[in-house]
């Protein structure tokens, strides 16, 4: 950590291989949705678990999110969110999917 | 009987910095959510397009591939930049500040041309709920990725005025954070939205 | 392009003459106060020391003056509904329907955004650094912004009264009515855009309070030593940053459909406008507990220092702090139990809502539990959290029969549910910022606030408030719904009168609370707080004096235990002096914050009469006020020790002219005195 608060990245190693991966990750999505090659919920569970681990590969690639590198309250507040997120979208999901069965709105 | 002194008064310390790396994670948190209930929106009303277009009748792959690959591109340019500042290489960062912009311009001018290109055939925001929905949610990413240029332009301003001070390099490091959160941002984008929409 | 947009002079308040008074009022309000700033000279003071102050303390206090203004102009709303119910059986009363709708939204959004928010930010603002031992707000440049959006908020608000109207829509502003289809005048404009500004101070508030409390404790004040009220500071914030969100989405939305005829929440063309109720409500619960969780946190202060006794139970009401916290982004829906869920959705948040109660009577117990046996100590704080403890667990209880959507169902928009929710806003929040006002306005300003008044003050606000409300309660069963204007069922009309006799002896409580600071202003030579201690507390914010010093403490204190101004008062170690003083660095002033303040109230402006060149305008100008700001390097100055050893002396003075504990005439009083001569 230095004096900036962020951890230094000397070297552009790690951005190189999360561009290479991201734009692994990008290119499979795109290519399915390009050919029709697969069903569609098979596409769009593979489109869903291609972006899930690409922004991993952001966070650890790019932002150098780490569980050693980062300090705890960062990555407790990320969960928190991530867990928040859950509820709110969620909890609107179940809630307006329901409304609409029932209602037709 | 008294107390030791403490030296627990520094000229802007490291504590500070840290501070406000730290705040500005929280701060991006709080935008996270922002989207987060815009993303959530935006599949309510994927079906109240109210007799207008659907998005497979609107959106474009290559268009999408274009912006994403720019997006992308940028974010790993911005890295560059950082990497450099790190190493003290002033004009290096500049330049490297200066590719990140043109290719987050060149994502704007994309989205630009898109959005007036729906606008004009009657496909605007007003048209239906379901594209209300989507010019707001990816309308909200192009202005946060218009004020990041903006922001990165006053950085290379105080870069090349102040030079590579620790304020100047922690504002970078800030910037930084928005830009890469941005990019997460835009692989939902093109996962929710774009992507399902055209299959 | 009209350089005024729909501005004309149709939108001054000359076609009603209760317009026209409310316009009065306002104007003759902000006349006063700037033709006595002018009398006293004090023009320099105001802009110099205060508006451009950096300073928590003092921004805590002007938050807390917005806070009392507003409660004013909050109550007068009340007192015209309370007046207009008790006399509109049959007729019309003296309200028209328009004016009685644009009455009731102004008083909850007043209540709520511009009464309870700026009362706890300023509670907070003032006393928590203090609490955990450190000089400032993590940012104390964004804490000055945040002071002025809310104001920016606030001025919208009772500028409505005097340019255009306000909104009709409640306080909630459920589309489709509160759409631009229904409601395409100014009103529902003005109280976007005063919701929108000042819910942006409150989201980077909480950032700032919560990055304080993790980063900036003194040394040894680790997370479980910190007193009551930052703990729940602590989970306000992460509140406040985690729901504002969903009111700027949900507002936001509801702007684009008003202002660029975008179809989020109309009737036709695709709109949902249940989404809107769903994420209101989703920032709408949490900000309940907004509300409430600093005044639990100055009733655990206040109920620990005048019971003379520690605190019980420390680590549950710190878990239940954090379980209501969590909870709290678990059961919104209950607020649309009727919107048309099916069974199963109802059901749950039905449980999650009798769920959430369990904290609240773990922390009832611990403050029960904290008065036996201690030696109770009289005086207002004291007072508002015993009225608290007995009346609040009555509104608790009928929110945990609300919380059945069977019984929901029944009473639902009812007075009922007007009775619910103020037995736990008034009980709740109202006496527990008074009670914090009344607890640590000493360490404000240096003196005592009078004690007479404020126990008067106290018997009229309880003694009101259950002649107010208590009927409403019963209205609610007998099926009378909220908001009417006038009504037709004689059998209500008994209690709606009993219900404005309430309302007039809670005006009583405020005039004794505006007595109580006159006098108090007077008399503050004969009730000075000559320690900084004037109760004889147990955490940080009492070792400071009475004002603090700017930079709180001129040496960080070693923090050993719970209680930690308690426990150095046991060592002996309260009041040293060390051999050296260093120099300190505080932040500069800046006008900045105001300037930002006063751009977004400009803006708002534009955007509710269409002024489009005026909004971009202001948002450029704030654009370029915050590169200004952060582009400079230069925001702090340097303190140096020989003035900082001054002010120290200074203090020790004063010190040494009050040598025994200020309580210990109290009947009751069981301490130690607590301040050792100084050598």
């Amino acid at each position: 950590m230095d004096v900036s608060g962020f951890p230094v990245e000397r070297s552009i190693r790690p951005y190189l291989i999360g561009l290479g991966l991201a734009l692994i990750l990008t290119a499979i999505p795109f290519a399915l949705v390009a050919t029709h090659a697969l069903p569609r919920l098979t596409t769009l569970v593979i489109i869903a678990i291609a972006a899930v681990i690409q922004i991993l590969v952001h966070l650890g690639f790019f932002l150098h999110i780490g569980f050693r590198s980062t300090p705890r309250e960062n990555l407790i507040a990320m969960a928190f969110a991530a867990v928040l997120i859950v509820f709110m979208v969620g909890g609107t999901l179940w809630i307006m999917f329901d409304l609409h069965h029932r209602m037709m709105v | 009987m008294t107390a030791t002194t403490t030296m627990d008064a520094t000229p802007i310390s490291h504590e500070k910095y840290e501070e406000r790396a730290f705040g500005f994670w929280i701060y991006l948190m709080s935008d996270a959510i922002i989207f987060a209930l815009l993303f959530a929106t935006y599949v309510v009303m994927l079906g109240n397009t109210a007799g207008g277009p659907t998005g497979k009748e609107l959106f474009s792959l290559e268009r999408a591939a274009g912006e994403t690959a720019l997006l992308l591109l940028s974010s790993a340019t911005f890295g560059f930049a950082a990497v450099a500042l790190a190493n003290a290489d002033k004009s290096r960062s500049l330049l490297w500040l200066l590719v990140t912009v043109a290719l987050g311009a060149g994502f704007l001018f994309l989205e630009f041309r898109e959005f007036r290109g729906m606008i004009a055939q009657g496909a605007g925001p007003d048209r239906s709920g379901f594209l209300s929905a989507f010019f707001t949610l990816v309308g909200t990413h192009g202005v946060h990725v218009s004020i990041g240029i903006l922001g990165i332009f006053v950085i290379i301003g105080q870069v090349l005025i102040k030079g590579l001070t620790t304020p100047v390099v922690s504002r970078l490091a800030r910037l930084g954070l928005f830009w890469h959160f941005l990019d997460i941002i835009w692989v939902a984008i093109f996962s929710v939205v774009y992507l399902p929409g055209l299959f | 392009m009209e350089i005024f947009g729909r501005l004309t002079i149709d939108s001054l308040p000359f076609y009603s003459a209760i317009a026209a008074s409310g316009a009065a009022v306002t104007m003759l309000g902000a006349l006063s106060v700037m033709a006595l700033i002018t009398y006293f000279g004090a023009w320099r003071l105001v802009l110099f020391d205060w508006v451009s102050s950096l300073d928590h303390k003092k921004i805590g206090i002007m938050y807390i003056m917005i806070a009392l203004v507003m409660l004013l102009r909050g109550f007068i709303d009340a007192a015209m509904m309370r007046s207009q119910q008790a006399i509109a059986y049959n007729n019309d009363g003296y309200l028209p329907p328009g004016h009685f709708d644009q009455i009731f939204t102004s008083h909850g959004t007043i209540m709520i955004f511009f009464m309870a928010m700026p009362f706890l930010s300023g509670l907070i603002n003032l006393i928590m650094p203090q609490q955990i031992g450190a000089r400032d707000v993590a940012f104390p440049f964004m804490n000055s912004v945040n002071l002025w959006l809310t104001a920016a908020g606030a001025g919208l608000v009772l500028i409505s009264l005097v340019i255009g109207q306000f909104s009709t829509a409640g306080w909630t502003g459920y589309p489709p009515y509160s759409g631009a289809e229904y409601n395409p005048g100014v009103g529902v404009d003005y109280w976007l855009w005063a919701v929108l500004i000042s819910g942006v101070g409150s989201t980077m508030s909480g950032i700032n309070f919560l990055v304080t409390i993790i980063k900036c404790r003194a040394p040894g004040m680790y997370l479980f030593r910190m007193p009551l009220f930052t703990w729940t500071v602590f989970v306000t914030s992460i509140l406040m940053i985690f729901a504002f969100p969903a009111l700027t989405v949900a507002c936001g939305m509801l702007a684009l459909d008003r202002t660029f005829g975008m179809h989020f929440f109309t009737n036709a063309m695709g709109g949902n406008m249940m989404n809107y109720i769903n994420l209101f409500w989703l920032w709408g619960h949490p900000e309940v507990y907004i509300l409430i969780l600093p005044a639990f946190g100055v009733f655990s202060e206040v109920v620990a220092t005048f019971s003379q006794k520690r605190l019980f139970g420390y680590i549950s009401l710190v878990l239940a702090t954090v379980a209501i916290g969590l909870l709290s982004f678990t059961v919104w829906l209950h607020h649309f139990f009727t919107m048309g869920s099916s069974a199963n959705v109802n059901a749950f948040f039905g449980i999650m809502t009798t769920i959430i109660a369990v904290p609240t009577g773990v922390k009832v117990f611990d403050w029960l539990l904290t008065m036996y046996r201690g030696r109770i100590i009289f005086k207002p704080p004291m007072l508002f959290t015993i009225g608290f403890l007995v009346t609040f667990v009555i509104g608790g209880l009928s929110g945990v029969l609300l919380a059945m959507p069977p019984v929901d169902y029944l009473l639902h928009n009812t007075t009922f549910l007007i009775a619910h929710f103020h037995n736990m806003i008034i009980p709740g929040v109202l006496f527990g910022y008074l009670a914090g006002y009344m607890f640590w306005f000493p360490k404000a300003f240096g003196f005592k606030l009078n004690e007479k008044w404020g126990a008067w003050s106290f018997w009229c606000w309880i003694i009101g408030f259950y002649i107010a409300f208590m009927p409403l309660y019963v209205l609610g069963l007998m099926g009378m719904p909220r908001r009417m204007e006038h009504y037709d069922v004689a059998a209500w009309q008994m209690h709606l009168i009993i219900a404005a006799v309430g309302a007039f002896i809670i005006f009583l409580g405020i005039v004794c609370l505006g007595v109580q600071l006159a006098l108090s202003i007077r008399d503050r030579q004969q009730a000075l707080d000559l320690t900084g201690d004037p109760w004889n507390g147990r955490s940080l914010e009492w070792a400071t004096s009475s004002p603090p010093a700017p930079y709180n403490f001129a040496v960080l204190p070693k923090v050993r235990s719970v209680d930690a101004f308690w426990d150095m008062k046991q060592r002996g170690v309260a009041y040293h002096q060390p051999d050296r003083y260093v120099d300190l660095v505080l932040p500069k002033n800046s006008f900045i914050g105001a300037f930002i303040g006063g751009a977004g109230f400009v803006f708002g402006f534009a955007m509710v009469w269409y002024m489009w060149w005026l909004a971009v305008l202001c948002l450029a100008a704030i654009a370029l006020a915050v590169i200004v700001r952060a582009s400079d390097d230069d925001t702090d100055y340097v303190m140096l020790a020989s003035d900082v050893k001054e002010i120290e002396d200074a203090r020790c003075a004063e010190l040494a002219k009050a040598p025994r504990n200020e309580m210990a005439d109290d009947p009751g009083f069981a301490g130690e005195p607590v301040l050792e001569a100084s050598a």
